[in-house]
């Protein structure tokens, strides 16, 4: 089995040993599930860290291969589907960030109740999907983690939610199933029009690109396919709806670990597979989808404007930044890209630590609606003053990670000569102020002021999980902030093959 | 006449020997050892099952009227393998009272509707086509009547016996129209005569054809006696009739449509059969959200899947194919694992809706992980096996390559989610709805446990272990010339 030699497969080995672990445990056992939870997040952050440091190492020792670490294995021999592994820089810094995603979520759910033990299998199960998705350049096995990463949020929010978590549960599931179809319906026409040749067909993503042998008219069908499909997932207006109640009814774990990675698969599937296999359609309807995400940056910022739950404040915002993400991706320009996937981290990290954070308060306050709360910075500072590193951090802070990310974005997305591109810029931008009205908003109402609730000046602050937890990622936040250039380094190469594919068909 | 030619039906032989065993003891066996018929027939014909993956000889017998192939050969043993699993959760239910005094009767009817089923698989002459489908109609009905004391059963079995015979009138009628234009019978006479013959009569017999073995398979228009029969007959019988007997016609539809009018109807039976996928599939879909009595749920998702497997008949191709009795394989072992947590859970609490499933997670956690894996696998999950069968039966379909066929994947692929809704209804009320527990905690049969334990190690390694569709792509592939007159 030379698959094993192969370090990419351990992060889909790791969270399925953990799921063996879990199922081995007791019900009743709280500690060795935590322990085995812990120690199989804590072994996915330290092969994280490892992977960065091999491939920044391959990188510097001068290979230039569009993916590293390759593998590729045949499973389906007569229709030639493989299991084949590969990542990118892209690829990289989101297994990183799932990674510390993973681990940050297992800590803000230690006081998981009930059934503490079913929690954390489908939590794992949800991460071997999203880890299985990051490291296959196959479209059949990369489709297929993604499915498995999809439907465990059913039950997760199902049973350990709250409010209407059983509208809310099916109508993410659908919804999310629904752009799945589409994209289903896409990777097979993309598999029986891969090759010029009869009778030939490829799933790997690699030879598709280089055949590059898609029917011009085939790509204009398919493209939208792919597109909405990741789209969905992504938040793209019109089909973000799911997102608001999803995350409001989700628990705290699911929350980050959905607008923190799972929105992502949809920003990396947009690039990976619309953009860079259907170069030519992408260049034709661009103008479409850049309009909807457009809208979605301005939308979802106003939204969260007016919205008096916290997270439903969080998910509006989550619309606006995953928007910022495929909007970007959509200039087509390697400034523009790596803005993306800088926001891509960041909107990851940030919006965890929201969600985190949010969670802790709503477990000690039992409200989540922002008018009932007040003056919280006096009673629990360490939430309270996290809250804030948070919402900086949103509204694009320099020294935090949401600062570098727009501005690349905006600056690359300005790069464009023509008047479409530029007044949409400028309509985008908007956001940034508008995100700063939110932010600020949420931030007076919750932190300063008079105390609302008398009950509240009981409350306690953080306590160590709940710090370890918010730790973590308020130190990710810093560091992207603070050392963008460590990041950019390792995502600068993955751009050139699919800048190179746009323009050789403009 | 040439004895030899016997040696070309090992697998018939096998099960007639299987059912005289079973008729001898049932016959001559003192009374008090009559308790040990159903587990007797259950390792016969698990012994059997093993028996028939020894390969078969390959070729025409009978004059011609009888093939034996290597895609009989598997099709043949995926049937087994249900039927083995049906039997063998079917051990406790033929013991129990009111149906003990006849189960040497369920088990002889029972095998001979599979004698009949593979006559209908082999057969490559309308006369055995049509000799199978009445075996495996006929004494059907006599079964879905077993449980005599309940009202519903015996109305089960008068609509599934009128239905039965109303259609294959309509499609004798049809042959009586393809004999008269061509003279023969035989599929590849058939072809060969209607090349180049454009008749409106040859369509209209096509149609009754289509209708004829429509009913068997449950396609929309003709599924009406559906819902009432698999609700009224015992959940055993209901099992079989979703499954076992549905891919045997799905099978045989399949060589008809492809050998006998693939030459020069193709077009012709591939629109009608494009009409009736996207009726079958939206109908069946449509109808299964509202139903409460999973029996009748799961009649109208078997619908739908119905019209899943005719995808792969459509696309005729070897592709088609394989993915085709990959799906029927995996639709095996999906819709048992469910009909017999449904069985189980009947047997003892006499409770079949929905809401009385509500919270089963809290009290019977094993048979809840059991139906969710079947209900995923169904709606097609991965890593679950339903994933891979309707991919590539999608894949199968895409290979024609024509746009109409891209808009019924489509059309096909929006329909999963509406089915994914119904599904997790079920698993909604098991998992998510723990406040009130109607079920108490069940101990079952061990051979029910069995049974259950054989369908999820199906639902989880069929997909992930890639051998199974590589051999039946392996075997479809042989069969190129078959492919080659479309």
């Amino acid at each position: 089995m030379e698959i094993f030699s192969n370090m990419l497969i351990y992060f889909v080995i790791i969270p399925i040993l953990t799921l063996g672990g879990l199922a081995l445990t007791k019900n009743k056992g709280i500690d060795a599930i935590r322990a085995v939870a812990v120690t199989g997040a804590t072994a996915l952050v330290a092969l994280a860290l490892y992977l960065v440091y091999v491939f920044l190492k391959a990188r510097a020792s001068g290979v230039t291969d569009v993916m590293l670490f390759q593998q590729s294995v045949m499973w389906y021999a007569p229709l030639n589907i493989k299991l084949a592994l590969g990542v990118d820089g892209v690829s990289v810094v989101m297994i990183l960030l799932s990674a510390f995603i993973v681990f940050a979520g297992v800590f803000a759910s230690w006081k998981m109740d009930p059934l503490p033990k079913q929690f954390f299998l489908w939590f794992f199960l949800l991460s071997t999907g999203v880890f299985g998705f990051f490291i296959s350049i196959d479209l059949f096995t990369m489709f297929m983690f993604y499915e498995v990463a999809l439907i465990p949020m059913y039950l997760l929010i199902g049973v350990w939610g709250s409010g209407n978590k059983n509208y809310s549960a099916m109508k993410l599931t659908l919804m999310l199933m629904g752009g799945s179809a589409f994209l289903m319906l896409g990777i097979i026409g993309i598999y029986f029009h891969s090759s010029a040749t009869p009778g030939v067909h490829t799933m790997n993503i690699l030879e598709i690109a280089q055949y590059n042998a898609i029917p011009h008219n085939w790509q204009m069908f398919l493209f939208p396919m792919t597109f909405v499909g990741f789209g969905v997932l992504g938040a793209m207006f019109p089909f973000h709806t799911w997102s608001p109640d999803g995350h409001a009814s989700a628990p705290t774990a699911v929350s980050m670990l959905h607008a923190g990675v799972l929105m992502k698969l949809g920003g990396y599937g947009c690039f990976r597979i619309a953009i860079y296999l259907m170069p030519f359609a992408a260049q034709q309807l661009g103008w479409i989808f850049l309009t909807l995400t457009g809208i979605s940056i301005v939308y979802g910022a106003f939204s969260a404007c007016v919205q008096t739950d916290l997270k439903y404040i969080n998910a509006y915002s989550s619309v606006s930044h995953c928007g910022m993400v495929l909007f970007a991706i959509l200039m087509f320009n390697t400034t523009a890209m790596t803005g993306a996937v800088l926001q891509m981290l960041s909107h990851g990290l940030m919006t965890a630590l929201f969600f985190a954070l949010i969670g802790m308060i709503y477990g000690r306050t039992h409200t989540r609606d922002i008018r009932e709360m007040g003056g919280l910075m006096h009673i629990m500072p360490y939430l309270g003053v996290g809250y804030v590193i948070a919402g900086f951090a949103s509204l694009g802070l320099p020294g935090l990670s949401g600062f570098v990310a727009e501005m690349t974005i905006f600056v690359g997305s300005f790069e464009h000569q023509d008047m479409f591109h530029r007044v949409l810029t400028i309509a985008a931008t908007t956001s940034i102020v508008i995100t700063a009205v939110y932010i600020l908003r949420v931030v007076g109402k919750l932190l300063y002021g008079a105390v609302q609730d008398e009950h509240h000046r009981t409350l306690t602050d953080a306590d160590g999980t709940e710090r370890i937890a918010t730790a973590t990622l308020i130190i990710c936040v810093a560091i992207i902030g603070c050392f963008p250039n460590f990041f950019i380094n390792i995502i600068r190469d993955s751009f050139t093959p699919v800048v190179e594919a746009l323009t050789s068909v403009m | 006449m040439d004895y030899s030619q016997f040696l070309m039906m090992p697998q018939e032989i096998g099960l007639l020997v299987v059912f005289l065993l079973v008729f001898l003891y049932d016959t001559f066996m003192p009374a008090k050892t009559l308790k040990g018929l159903p587990l007797f027939a259950t390792i016969v014909f698990g012994l059997f099952t093993i028996f028939s993956f020894f390969p078969v000889e390959e070729g025409m017998s009978f004059g011609d009227m009888f093939e034996s192939n290597k895609a009989t050969w598997a099709m043949k043993n995926i049937l087994n393998i249900g039927m083995f699993i049906v039997l063998l959760q079917s051990v406790k239910w033929a013991n129990s009272d009111f149906v003990a005094i006849r189960r040497g009767e369920f088990y002889e009817l029972m095998l001979l509707t599979l004698f009949g089923m593979y006559l209908m698989i082999s057969g490559r002459h309308f006369l055995v086509f049509v000799i199978g489908l009445e075996t495996a109609s006929l004494p059907l009905a006599t079964l879905v009547a077993f449980e005599k004391k309940y009202y519903e059963s015996h109305e089960a079995a008068a609509k599934y016996v009128l239905t039965a015979v109303f259609s294959s009138a309509i499609m004798l009628l049809g042959l009586s129209f393809v004999y008269g234009i061509t003279g023969t019978l035989y599929f590849n006479e058939i072809a060969s005569s209607i090349q180049g013959e454009n008749s409106l009569l040859l369509i209209v017999a096509l149609a009754f054809l289509i209708s004829g073995v429509g009913y068997k398979l449950s396609l929309v228009p003709f599924h009406l006696w559906t819902a009432d029969v698999y609700q009224g007959a015992p959940t055993m019988v209901t099992s079989y009739l979703s499954v076992i007997s549905k891919g045997s016609a799905a099978f045989a539809f399949f060589v008809i449509l492809v050998q006998a009018f693939g030459a020069a109807y193709a077009p012709i039976w591939e629109w009608m059969l494009y009409a009736i996928i996207i009726i079958t599939i939206t109908v069946g879909n449509l109808f299964a959200i509202r139903q409460r009595n999973l029996k009748r749920f799961l009649a109208f998702s078997s619908i739908s899947q119905a019209g899943y497997i005719m995808l792969g008949v459509i696309s005729a191709n070897a592709v088609g194919m394989a993915s085709m009795m990959y799906y029927i394989l995996v639709y095996i072992f999906s819709n048992l694992a469910a009909f017999g947590v449904i069985a189980v859970i009947e047997r003892y609490t006499g409770k079949v809706t929905t809401d009385d499933y509500n919270g089963l997670f809290k009290t019977n956690p094993w048979l809840a992980f059991v139906m969710m894996l079947a209900m995923f696998s169904l709606g097609g999950i991965p890593p679950f096996a339903g994933f891979f069968s309707k991919f590539f039966i999608f894949l199968g379909a895409a290979q024609t390559g024509n746009v109409a066929i891209y808009v019924l994947v489509l059309i096909a692929l929006i329909n999963t989610i509406i089915s994914l809704y119904y599904y997790l209804l079920v698993v909604k009320a098991m998992f998510i709805r723990q406040d009130e527990c109607v079920i108490p905690a069940l101990k079952s049969h061990w051979t029910e446990k069995a049974g259950l334990w054989i369908c999820t190690l199906g639902i989880l390694l069929i997909g992930l272990i890639s051998c199974i569709y590589t051999g039946l792509s392996n075997i479809t592939s042989s069969l190129s010339d078959v492919f080659s007159m479309i």
